[in-house]
């Protein structure tokens, strides 16, 4: 099962423990987790459903490359983080 | 009077208080985060703050025991396939648009007291949205968004259109004035349901001479109206200061106001329509006090003269700026808070003719508000 970890810059704001999901693309891994905690959807993904600016996000160790429809795929053993951007501090 | 207010700053929401003789900052909440609007709900006391975190986006949270503890509730949030315009095709001259997203929500104030947990947002970019629930919900108030003139919007101060003024009549509250950057004054009069642009007489020196005249253009950094006489109302505008007595239908440009009518923020007296304040700049090409001198400028006689504010305001290197939500008076008019763009904090007991420091280090200030009581009581 892919794993969803979070920047510890976001557990200021909100809980967002590592996270067990499943799915092929990054999209609906953080469909998952965002039916689980509805509120961190916001805080990673911009009013029409895209990655923040400042926000990037690894699949193992690898970016994110489609920030929009998120389409990245993701394996049974992926390593996801997402992580804050020094571009927005 | 009122003897608490709050300041929004880069760096945390600072609570201010009056004690016997002195102001003083008595805590700060959010420490480390931008807090670039507050309001304080004369109708119960609530007092909300919007952060706008830099990698996390905009945060609205609730208090109702004065910020002992904080409650997140909702944000706008702009429905999917929104867009705002962000340019023309250069061979084509047609509209380019951008997904909105909410940036920052530049205006935030009550509905009237006939309407208990109504909340208007001006946002950037561009759209009005409307709570009637405390903040626990938003609508974007779509027959606003869906005008055809909201294309001809543009970034003023900001890169994209913001709302930053909402008027709501203290006689009607389903009357409402609001204030666009850059997009003009527009106003409801069934709360929301229908619009109206208004603002003749206003005028646009960063246009083309064809075009200066065009309501949809108009960059009024701030529209302040008077709550006891509510059809007298200011313009703090890009490139001067105007005033209505119609309740913002047609506007009279003040001229040679001393010592410039550049600036951001504009206040008037809550019970005289004649008075108001500014802060003014030297010009929008240079956006430092005039002769580096920290002055305010007051008029109560409508506009006829003007008088330059100064005493214990900073004289000498000062390159301070008041932004256009960081001006306010209290419930009597006699007392004023005052903000600026490095940090310096003051407030007036006497209508501005004399004003006390209460920091010069503060983080940048974005927003100052007096926690004022209900309307007549």
């Amino acid at each position: 099962m892919p794993i969803v970890s979070f920047t510890p810059h976001l557990k200021r704001h909100l809980e967002c423990p590592p996270e067990e999901v499943s799915g092929e693309t990054l999209g609906e891994a953080f469909h998952q987790i965002f039916e689980l905690n509805p509120q961190l959807r916001g805080y990673v993904l911009d009013d029409q459903g895209a990655l923040r600016q400042h926000v990037v996000v690894f699949i193992d160790d690898a970016v994110v490359r489609d920030r929009k429809r998120l389409s990245d795929p993701v394996n049974s053993d992926s390593e996801i983080f997402v992580m804050q951007a020094l571009s927005g501090g | 009077m009122n003897d608490r207010f709050f300041a929004g700053t880069r760096k945390g929401l600072f609570h201010v208080e009056r004690g016997d003789r002195e102001w003083a900052i008595k805590k700060v909440d959010f420490l480390g985060d931008p807090v670039t609007m507050l309001l304080h709900d004369s109708r119960d006391g609530t007092l909300y703050a919007s952060l706008t975190l830099g990698h996390f986006g905009v945060k609205l949270h609730r208090s109702k025991d004065n910020g002992e503890t904080w409650t997140e509730v909702a944000v706008p949030v702009y429905p999917e396939g929104a867009v705002y315009a962000s340019g023309q095709d250069e061979e084509t001259g047609e509209t380019e648009t951008k997904p909105a997203s909410l940036d920052e929500i530049w205006a935030l104030e009550p509905g009237g007291p006939d309407q208990p947990g109504w909340l208007w947002a001006g946002t950037i970019p561009g759209g009005l949205f409307l709570s009637k629930d405390h903040g626990e919900t938003w609508e974007l108030v779509e027959s606003l968004w869906n005008r055809e003139e909201r294309m001809g919007w543009f970034g003023g101060g900001k890169d994209r259109p913001g709302i930053h003024s909402v008027c709501v009549d203290p006689r009607d509250s389903q009357h409402v004035t609001i204030g666009i950057s850059c997009g003009g004054v527009w106003e409801t009069r069934d709360a929301g349901a229908s619009w109206e642009l208004i603002g003749e007489g206003l005028r646009a020196e960063y246009m083309p001479p064809n075009l200066q005249n065009s309501l949809n253009i108009q960059d009024a950094h701030r529209l302040s109206q008077c709550l006891s006489d509510p059809d007298k109302m200011w313009i703090q505008h890009h490139n001067g200061i105007f005033r209505s007595s119609n309740g913002a239908k047609n506007w009279t440009e003040m001229e040679n106001v001393p010592p410039s009518s550049f600036g951001f923020a504009v206040s008037v007296h809550p019970h005289d329509g004649n008075t108001a304040w500014f802060v003014p700049g030297v010009k929008d090409e240079c956006r430092i006090p005039v002769d580096n001198q920290l002055v305010v400028t007051r008029t109560r006689d409508f506009g006829e003269s003007f008088e330059v504010l100064r005493n214990g305001l900073p004289q000498d290197h000062c390159y301070d700026i008041v932004f256009r939500h960081s001006l306010d008076v209290d419930s009597s008019g006699d007392r004023l808070a005052m903000g600026s763009s490095t940090g310096g904090l003051w407030v007036t007991e006497d209508g501005g003719d004399s004003w006390s420091t209460i920091s010069n280090t503060l983080p940048q200030i974005y927003c100052v508000q007096f926690a004022k009581s209900q309307p007549g009581s």
